[in-house]
């Protein structure tokens, strides 16, 4: 890496990540009210006005939080990194970018139209043989193939710093984003090939009936592997923001790409360990994606490792003493730090309880039980997050031309405590009620007044104060970023890109191979599914017909 | 590329209990036989009514199989048939069930019955009921608007 002068990123790509940004944002604050009201509901004191159904907010937050707030702020997001590491784009390469942002905006706009005229309560997974209508299908479709758009900009930009830089490792920060929109393009495809080749001829009536298991694993070979893409923009901000931010450095700049690729290897062929309790599939081969699944913990904990090193280093440089005296000299009011840290420390549960949701025999007490709704949230929804939050904090100010102020720095710290309050509450006590056996994706219901079922109603109440306190979580953030966007005082906001502890060593060029790398992924998906998957297909019962239950 | 030697060391101690953990779930499930519910069968979802054993949901005692029993359960929006079921308490019962329509779970509360029920398969799951009690069954798997209604009880008596 360059020495760090403060360089800007160039005003035109500036525009085009806050772009995504703004749809970003009005996805966190409208999915967020979605999910205070499904809390609220489930706790059995509320009822939802005007007709709307549960299942409707429900498809509503899955796809505005999961699909939309996520794709949008991390295309934005890596098309910031490529710009301030690789190089300002070229004009034909923030071109693509700009119909892939369009596509996206009128994909999620067409996808949210369809949920709200109560035509596709579906859930942001589609299960066949429950059939939406078919614009709600196109739209996400649209959302897709323009999220492809925008990782072709960032693998030509990729591939023209490689040109005018020969023999030379790329800047870790677009071999991150470049991994992760490898990852995202492999992945898509199989949602990509369910709702084109499945889904969309059979909701149009081209079709009769429609496979229900291929449709599945279809969805969960992208369903997994969806998780990281999610994940490793966060680990993008943990390897080499946070560094930077603390006034340390990268504690090698090697072992971060091995891990982003060792992602990108262990995180598609795994799909089955979401269909380990379904029928028609061979336990033998479901077991071997299991051990695939958890080849992942070996970059899990090589991340880890070197972000704890990268702290003690520097409490040590500082002139910390004894076994965790470094804690006390890390920077903890600074939001860009303290935010996403307390993303990293929900990351030690979560990591526990995606272990046993991943385990052949522990998942079956969980399985769609709300246990995984509360693992999820503190995954996606408080490690993930909370960084993103944390990246937001500068990365906005820095586009527009802005500063984080004081007053800003310290409302942010005080958001992520509201949000990890909140989280404890509400994922607490989702993970209780799993275990108890409340069922995930369930409005409020006794059961027939079952005594089992008045258990769960206690936790549901916990779950929403949880879901309250987030929700004030949410407006505090959403405030912070029309501040950041539009009235913080002017000025210039750092970039925070760290150096590699390891400089003088030189980062081994087999990592930028991608003929080896995306050949040993294509291999991987091969050995994992191809049998399973002509099994699938030659023992196929009859299609289903399309059913509207809502 | 060189590697610390404390970071040596902690992933070869994760990679060891990695490999323990591993071969734990390996052993249960191909030598003690804990596999989760993945019946190869399928079956018609047009014509569940008037197939065998679905024609006649509920418990049927069995001869000469390593299971007494047979619990057969028909999911269809937004109900379970049969909609309550007496088992004797120690009674080895192999559950089997499909569904009409749309993909169901099947999750029998406080148990380890869980499994999911998609149109054209059949899922089965052995077990033994140990504890009296009244358990209840709930669709885990959103089927459309009465999801949260679709309930049914199995009460496990003193034999
Ligand atoms: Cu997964
Ligand atoms: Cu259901």
């Amino acid at each position: 890496m360059k020495s760090n002068v403060m360089k800007m990123v160039d005003r035109r790509d500036g525009k085009l990540a806050m772009a995504h940004f703004y749809v970003a944002f009005i996805a966190l604050a409208i999915g967020g009210l979605a999910g205070l009201l499904q809390t609220l509901v489930r706790s059995g004191k509320f009822v939802l006005p005007a007709g709307i159904g549960y299942y409707q907010i429900l498809t509503v937050h899955g796809v505005v939080l999961g699909l939309v707030l996520t794709t949008f702020f991390i295309m934005g997001f890596q098309l910031a990194a490529v710009s301030k590491t690789a190089g300002t784009l070229t004009k034909r390469q923030r071109t693509i970018a700009w119909i892939g942002f369009w596509l996206m905006t009128i994909g999620t706009l067409m996808a949210a139209t369809m949920i709200l005229l109560n035509k596709a309560s579906v859930l942001y997974t589609f299960y066949a043989p429950l059939q939406a209508h078919a614009l709600y299908y196109i739209g996400l479709t649209l959302v897709i193939v323009g999220s492809w758009f925008d990782g072709a900009a960032i693998v030509i930009a990729y591939i023209a710093w490689r040109k005018a830089n020969p023999g030379q490792p790329s800047p870790l920060l677009t071999f991150m984003s470049l991994v992760n929109t490898l990852l995202w393009i492999v992945a898509t495809i199989g949602v990509a090939a369910t709702v084109l080749l499945q889904l969309l001829p059979w909701s149009l009536g081209l079709v009769d009936r429609v496979d229900v298991l291929v449709s599945r694993t279809l969805f969960w070979y992208f369903g997994h592997p969806l998780v990281y893409f999610w994940l490793l923009p966060a680990y993008m901000a943990w390897y080499v923001v946070i560094p930077k931010v603390i006034g340390g450095k990268i504690f090698s700049d090697s072992l971060a790409r091995m891990s982003f690729i060792l992602f990108l290897l262990f995180s598609i062929p795994v799909g089955f360990h979401h269909q380990l309790t379904e029928p028609g599939i061979d336990p033998a081969w479901k077991f071997l994606q299991v051990i695939l699944t958890f080849l992942v913990v070996i970059p899990s904990l090589m991340t880890a490792f070197s972000l704890f090193a990268t702290f003690e280093s520097y409490g040590r440089s500082k002139g910390a003493k004894g076994l965790f005296g470094w804690l006390k000299v890390l920077p903890w009011n600074d939001a860009r730090f303290t935010v996403p840290f307390i993303g990293m420390l929900s990351f030690i549960p979560a990591g526990a309880g995606g272990m046993v949701n991943a385990s052949h025999q522990l998942n079956q007490v969980i399985h769609n039980t709300i246990w995984v709704t509360g693992h999820f949230h503190l995954t996606l929804a408080t490690a993930v997050i909370l960084t993103f939050f944390g990246i937001t904090y500068w990365l906005v100010p820095h586009l527009t031309g802005r500063t984080l102020t004081k007053a800003m720095n310290k409302l942010a710290i005080i958001q992520a405590v509201f949000w990890a309050t909140g989280m404890t509450f509400m994922s607490g006590a989702m993970h209780a009620a799993g275990l108890l056996g409340a069922p995930r994706r369930s409005s409020f219901s006794e059961y027939g007044g079952a005594a089992q079922a008045a258990e769960w109603i206690p936790y549901q109440v916990a779950q929403a104060i949880g879901g309250s306190i987030l929700f004030i979580g949410i407006i505090l953030m959403v405030y912070i970023f029309i501040n950041l966007a539009f009235f913080a005082p002017k000025g210039e906001e750092e970039f925070p890109v760290g150096e590699a502890a390891d400089e003088a060593e030189k980062t081994p060029m087999v990592f930028e191979n991608w003929k080896l790398w995306l050949g040993i992924t294509v291999i991987l998906i091969l050995f994992a599914y191809t049998i399973p998957f002509i099994d699938m297909i030659e023992n196929a019962p009859i299609g289903s017909k399309g059913y509207k239950l809502w | 590329m060189h590697i610390h030697k404390y970071e040596k060391i902690w992933l070869i101690f994760g990679l060891t209990t990695l490999l323990v953990f591993l071969s734990v779930l390996g052993v249960s499930a191909f030598y003690l036989g804990n596999q989760p519910p993945s019946c190869l069968a399928t079956i018609n979802p047009e014509k569940v009514d008037t197939t065998k054993p679905f024609n006649k949901p509920g418990l049927k005692k069995v001869e000469g199989k390593d299971w007494d029993y047979e619990l057969v359960f028909v999911a269809s929006a937004f109900n379970y048939n049969p909609g309550e079921i007496e088992v004797p308490k120690g009674a080895k019962v192999k559950v089997i069930a499909t569904t009409k329509d749309v993909i169901h779970g099947f999750e029998v509360a406080g148990t380890n019955i869980n499994m999911m029920l998609e149109p054209g398969f059949i899922s089965e799951f052995e077990t033994t009921f140990d504890k009296a009690g009244e358990f209840l069954i709930v669709c885990n798997e959103y089927c459309g608007a009465g999801h949260h209604m679709m309930t049914s009880k199995i009460k496990v008596v003193e034999a």
